[in-house]
């Protein structure tokens, strides 16, 4: 057996299927936001190994790019939920439907 | 042979801590088993020789980013568990039916034969140096709009996470705090404020003994 990329990035797509699963089910936007960091490193991971098929580095610049931008989704996401949680005091995304009218 | 190995072991470990990040029903052990995911990743980017992204995973992600939930998990406390309502069982259904679909037609997708052979690539692929040369080089774009955007997510973590006074309503003079203005007092005049005080004082005691006396 020889672990080609291909298998990376079966990998990658069973891990986005499985944070695509938690968005879908889970109702605690903290578990959500959990849920999306996979994702987002299933997408890495794939990026990375298309980045080492390819012996070129553009991969790789994109996916330390995609790790910005999670923090930042991070930083945002959880300040959304703090301020949510202090206002409100329960947290279910089902019920935030503040916005929705 | 180690190759593969070290591969199987860490795709093990990566599914099964995904697995329990989103079924588990603790947020703690959630954010934990996630950690161990990260790791798993970093692990894989080793095997890829991509030395850099799996020490700035490890230092980014599974440090400072998963520092940061574990924390907003302590603070939230027993709001942060899920709220136990049951959903209806066709949510369950299509959410596994779409995930699982997606999930199978990459697995499925992915033609064996043609990727098997990737270019043979120096030690230096995925070394800080070469990573540097392409950020601050020809992505010099990319790299300045990536810092655009994480200086605008710290200052809006900030507002967000900021306590901001109440509203008042219209007729209240002034949306917020009024601070009252210090009355200035002389330093002449609180002298001999004191002075007159200490010598009412004195004199009375004074009195008092002459009285006794």
């Amino acid at each position: 057996m020889h672990v080609g990329v291909q298998w990376f990035v079966s990998v990658s797509a069973i891990l986005f299927g499985i944070g695509l699963y938690g968005v879908f089910t889970r109702r605690s936007p903290l578990i959500l936001l959990l849920s999306v960091e996979i994702m987002l490193n299933a997408c890495n991971l794939a990026l990375i190994s298309f980045s080492r098929y390819q012996g070129q580095q553009s991969g790789q610049v994109f996916a330390l790019v995609v790790m910005a931008v999670a923090a930042s989704e991070v930083v945002v996401g959880l300040g959304i939920v703090v301020a949510v949680a202090r206002r409100k005091g329960d947290l279910d995304v089902d019920r935030l439907t503040g916005l929705r009218n | 042979m180690t190759y593969d190995i070290v591969f199987i072991v860490a795709s093990v470990v990566a599914i099964a801590a995904a697995l329990m990040v989103v079924l588990s029903g603790n947020p703690f052990i959630s954010s934990l088993s996630l950690i161990a995911n990260l790791i798993a990743l970093a692990t894989f980017y080793i095997l890829l020789q991509s030395d850099f992204l799996a020490a700035a995973q490890v230092i980014v992600y599974a440090g400072a980013v998963m520092i940061m939930f574990l924390f907003v998990t302590a603070y939230l406390g027993g709001r942060a568990d899920e709220p136990t309502r049951q959903r209806p069982w066709w949510q369950t259904l299509a959410a596994l039916v779409a995930s699982a679909g997606i999930a199978a037609e990459i697995v499925f997708g992915v033609e064996r034969e043609s990727f098997l052979h990737g270019p043979v690539v120096s030690d230096a692929f995925g070394a800080p140096q070469a990573i540097a040369a392409s950020f601050l080089g020809r992505y010099l774009l990319a790299f300045e709009g990536t810092s655009v955007m994480l200086l605008i997510a710290a200052v809006g973590g900030v507002v967000l996470a900021t306590r901001r006074p109440a509203p008042r309503g219209a007729d209240e003079p002034g949306a917020f705090e009024v601070e009252q203005p210090v009355r200035v007092q002389s330093l002449q005049s609180s002298v001999m404020q004191a002075e007159t005080e200490f010598e009412i004082v004195r004199s009375g005691a004074g009195s008092d003994e002459k009285d006794a006396g």
